[in-house]
This record gives structure tokens, C-alpha cells and sequence, in this order.
């Protein structure tokens, strides 16, 4: 095991992993910009470095100080947390040439989990569901229609070119693409000056569905059951629960068995996530490997008992796994949600400044993971996400309560949060039956940008 | 004529151009249109424009790039008739 972790990250994030080492008895070193000297995870920390001024390119990003820092703090190990340098490859490589145990996958994973094309290749030849799509190029209405035939039925015609969404159509059968087609093919060439077209399946009603991995060493890899991400703004989580309420246990099976496939396939270690996307029909299709612990890993943790980070520590420090997602789950329901320093009432804009008044919710079946305290300064430099509310009760409709419970209690004046947001979710027909799907939260916020007027 | 302040809605790292290697948005004595943007405000990761209230001639700009500006700070002064 590892004497010394240092911890390149900040937050919530930081202040958990230095937790976990506490209990294993490892010795934990934080690192912080000079605009987090505040911050609570350095009390908690058996040692603390400022690594550079408030911008994290210089400081939190700055693979250089946090290298040095390790080193001079004659660490052994480095936990880099989620976002910042967690997927970052040539940081994995330097950590490894100067000796030092990147608390994650490898650098070949990492790489790969980066380049999405080369990924859904490999999934593709490993036997796992990707979203069926044909080759760029397509010429003629002739092509187009056999090949969606094959596809099937609703399609999405997308320039070759890209365009960032602009000239998709979608089709719901032969006739529509037949009318879209030429209009595609126009709109592709002015818009990308590229009249290269192709055909992918159109997802109906997306909900966003992916396994926790954890892989050793030795090829031992297991999957800790599903964690329901569906409910998400502009491709931003907001929502997280375990299990998902829509889920058969066959379903979840095979989606289990896809998963450990996949991370197979590109000789995975340590924790990960694979992404999938599930359509009406629950076809599920393979989206991206996320290669880090996430944001929302309490709510397994809660359905497992199983705490990811020691499982990375361990994992990372070549020990074994000996157990299976059989053998850990629990009949518990655990719900997050992602409180932001963000005003759901104005487009979301961000809501920095210090907490005045402080009063966290508890209780059964509450967690909360956060930085926060009564009087902190919430910097202006970093993430919005200032708390994770976890909830956890023996059935979804106990967790709903809970939560909705924990929302009522909670106080973070004067800064605006999605907790209002939330309670009216939880409060919500749709969302207490589980039927939403990934632009269920539009209901929720009057859609307006700044740049239109 | 008449002064205007344009003040940072909120607090955050003022930036004057649109990318480092890239020209200032406007300089003194820029005549500006209605909603024309006059810099960016990044605030929590996300960047807001700011645009200018009207039509009329940018006279003083008091705020460095890439420096942090508290709420309501003053940014740009305009002049229009």
C-alpha cells in the first residue's frame, strides 16, 4: 500500500478522497491555488501545498506544479480526482517516468477513452451494441434508402462535414428521407461547403444509462450495476440514481455483461464508467468510456456499500479484486442531485460569493458531500457544483421522499442553487414514475439564451 | 450627450479579446452599435458577453484583461448624442 496520496484536485472531490485515506491510514497531501486557501480539505490533510494563482491552467492544470509537488512531499501516489488532469494522458505518462502511481487507469486507456472513433471501432469488433451508422459518403436517395432499410427506421442525416447539429434531419421513414435527402445534401454544402452525407439510427426518447467497472491487475473485471444519468442540461448531469427505475433485471444483465465486454476489450484497470444510450425500445448502444471516479459514484456506493475511491487505491496499489456485483448489492434505492451555485431561474447563470447562512440537511438516509461551510467564499475561478445531496431508502419512492425532505432542510443563503429547481422534481409525476428521458428538464426552465437578444 | 457606464453584472475575470492572439473587441474611441460586444465576463467556468446599451462611442475602458472585476464594477464608459 501506498504511505503518501497527493490529492491534484479541489472541492467536494479533494475533501473525499482525503477522507478515504484518513480510514486506510494513508497519508494525504492537498494541493490548492492561492484563490482556495480557505478551502476545508486542507485542514483535514496531513500536509498542504499552494501550487500557483487562481487560474487553474496555473495551478490546478499545471502539470509541472503538481509534479514537483508531489515529489517534494516524497509521495508515492497522486489521486487526480474527476475533471482537470483525470483524463489527461501525457500527465498519467510523467507521473509514471517520475515514479509515482497515477491513481487510475493506464495512459493506453486513457488514450483511448479520448479518441471516441477509434473506441466505438473497437466496441464494434468486441461484439458490443454501437448506434448503427453507415459509411460517410452516401451519393444517391438509391444508396440512402438500402441503407437505411438496413439501419432502420427513424434515421438521422448528418453532413460529413459537421456543423455542430446544424443541417441534421430526421426521418421517420422511406418517404420523409427521400424528401430530406437532396435538401441535406444542399444544406451540407453551404453550410460545411462538404455535400459528403451520412446515416445514423435517431435515438427516440434517449435515456442516459451507464455501469461502474472496476478492473484489476490480474484481467479480473466486475460491473456494480447501473447508475441513471437521463436527467441532464445542456449534456451537464443534474440527476443520478441506482437503480434505474426503468431497468429489467435481464436487461440489466446483459447491459452488465456489455459493459464488462467493452472494458475487456481495451484491457481496462482500475475504475471506470462506460456510457450507454438506451432508446424506447430499450436497445441500448455504447456512448464513451469515462476513464475517473465521477461525480455521481455515491449513489453505488450507497447501492453497493462499496467505496470507490479505497477500491482505486487498492486497485492502483495492485491488489486484487475478489468479489462480484452479486455478492455486494443491496435492496437500497439512492438518488443525487447536483447542487449548483447556478440561478435555475435565470438561464442558469452562476452564483458565486460567500455563504451567509449555512444549514446542511441530515437525517436517515441523507449524505452530503461538499465543501461547503458557513462563511466560505465560494470562488468565482471554479466549477459551480458546490454539493452532492445523496439520498438512500429501501425503495425509489422512500429515496424520492427523503430527498425532497433533505431539499426542505437545506440552506445556502444568499447563493442561488438548483435546489428549487429539484424540489420541484421531486414533486413531479413523471419523475416519481420514472418515465422522463433527456430533455425531460426543459419543462422545468424557460429556454432563453442571452445571445438572442 | 449623455454617459453611460457599462458595469460587470455580476463578479468575474474580464477578458477584452475574443482569444489571447486575437485584438481587443474595442479600443477608445470605437464608435459601437446597440448590442455590439465590448468583452466577455467569465464567471464558475461560464462566459458571458458583454454588450454594449446602445449606440454611441466608447470613451474610457476601466478595466485591465484577464483581470477579476467585482460585481457592478464599472467596465466601459459611452458617449452618445
Amino acid at each position: 500500500m501506498f504511505s503518501k496520496i497527493l490529492v491534484a484536485n479541489r472541492g467536494e472531490i479533494a475533501l473525499r478522497i482525503i477522507r478515504t485515506c484518513k480510514e486506510m491510514g494513508v497519508e494525504s497531501v492537498a494541493v490548492y491555488s492561492e484563490a482556495d486557501a480557505n478551502s476545508l480539505h486542507l485542514g483535514i490533510a496531513d500536509e498542504k501545498i499552494c501550487i500557483g494563482p487562481a487560474p487553474s491552467a496555473k495551478s490546478y492544470l499545471d502539470i509541472d506544479c503538481i509534479i514537483k509537488a508531489a515529489k517534494e512531499a516524497k509521495c508515492d501516489a497522486v489521486h487526480p480526482g474527476y475533471g482537470y488532469l483525470a483524463e489527461n494522458e501525457a500527465f498519467a505518462l510523467r507521473c509514471e517516468q517520475e515514479g509515482l502511481v497515477f491513481i487510475g487507469p493506464s495512459p493506453e486507456n486513457l488514450r483511448l477513452a479520448g479518441d471516441k472513433i477509434t473506441a466505438i471501432k473497437i466496441m464494434k469488433e468486441a461484439g458490443v451494441p454501437v448506434i448503427p451508422s453507415g459509411p460517410s459518403g452516401v451519393e444517391s436517395v438509391e444508396d440512402a434508402a438500402i441503407l437505411c432499410e438496413e439501419i432502420g427506421y427513424p434515421v438521422m442525416i448528418k453532413a460529413s462535414g459537421g456543423g455542430g447539429g446544424r443541417g441534421i434531419r430526421i426521418c421517420a421513414n422511406e418517404k420523409a428521407m427521400k424528401e430530406e435527402f437532396p435538401v441535406a445534401r444542399m444544406e451540407a454544402t453551404a453550410t460545411c461547403g462538404n455535400p459528403e452525407l451520412y446515416i445514423e439510427k435517431c435515438i427516440v426518447e434517449p435515456r442516459h444509462i451507464e455501469f461502474q467497472i472496476l478492473a484489476d491487475k490480474y484481467g479480473n473485471i466486475i460491473h456494480l450495476g447501473e447508475r441513471e444519468c437521463t436527467i441532464q442540461r445542456r449534456f451537464q448531469k443534474l440527476i443520478e440514481e441506482s437503480p434505474s427505475p426503468v431497468l429489467s433485471e435481464e436487461l440489466r444483465q446483459r447491459m452488465g455483461e456489455a459493459a464488462i465486454a467493452a472494458a475487456k476489450a481495451v484491457n481496462y484497470v482500475n475504475a471506470g464508467t462506460i456510457e450507454f444510450l438506451v432508446d424506447r425500445n430499450f436497445d441500448f448502444y455504447f456512448m464513451e468510456i469515462n476513464s475517473r471516479i465521477q461525480v455521481e459514484h455515491p449513489v453505488t456506493e450507497m447501492v453497493t456499500g462499496v467505496d470507490l475511491v479505497k477500491e482505486q487505491i487498492r486497485l492502483a496499489a495492485g491488489e486484487k479484486l475478489a468479489y462480484s456485483y452479486e455478492d455486494v448489492k443491496l435492496p437500497i434505492h439512492s438518488i443525487e442531485c447536483r447542487i449548483n451555485a447556478e440561478n435555475p431561474e435565470m438561464n442558469f447563470l452562476p452564483s458565486p460569493g460567500v455563504v451567509e447562512t449555512y444549514r446542511t440537511p441530515g437525517g436517515f438516509g441523507v449524505r452530503t458531500d461538499t465543501h461547503l461551510y458557513q462563511g466560505y467564499d465560494i470562488p468565482l475561478y471554479y466549477d459551480s457544483l458546490i454539493c452532492k445531496l445523496i439520498s438512500f431508502a429501501r425503495t425509489r419512492g422512500g429515496a424520492i421522499k427523503i430527498m425532497k425532505r433533505a431539499l426542505d432542510e437545506f440552506t445556502i443563503d444568499p447563493i442561488k442553487t438548483t435546489i428549487p429547481l429539484f424540489q420541484k422534481v421531486m414533486d413531479d409525476e413523471h419523475f416519481k414514475s420514472g418515465r422522463f428521458d433527456t430533455s425531460y428538464i426543459e419543462k422545468f426552465v424557460r429556454n432563453k439564451d442571452d445571445d438572442d437578444d | 450627450m449623455k454617459k453611460i457606464e457599462v458595469k460587470a453584472a455580476m463578479s468575474g475575470v474580464f477578458y477584452r479579446k475574443p482569444a489571447p492572439d486575437q485584438p481587443p473587441y474595442v479600443e477608445v474611441g470605437d464608435v459601437v452599435k446597440k448590442k455590439q460586444v465590448l468583452a466577455l465576463l467569465e464567471t464558475m467556468k461560464v462566459f458571458q458577453k458583454i454588450k454594449a446599451p446602445f449606440e454611441g462611442k466608447v470613451s474610457e475602458i476601466l478595466a485591465e484583461d484577464s483581470i477579476t472585476v467585482k460585481d457592478a464594477e464599472v467596465l466601459f464608459v459611452i458617449e452618445s448624442n
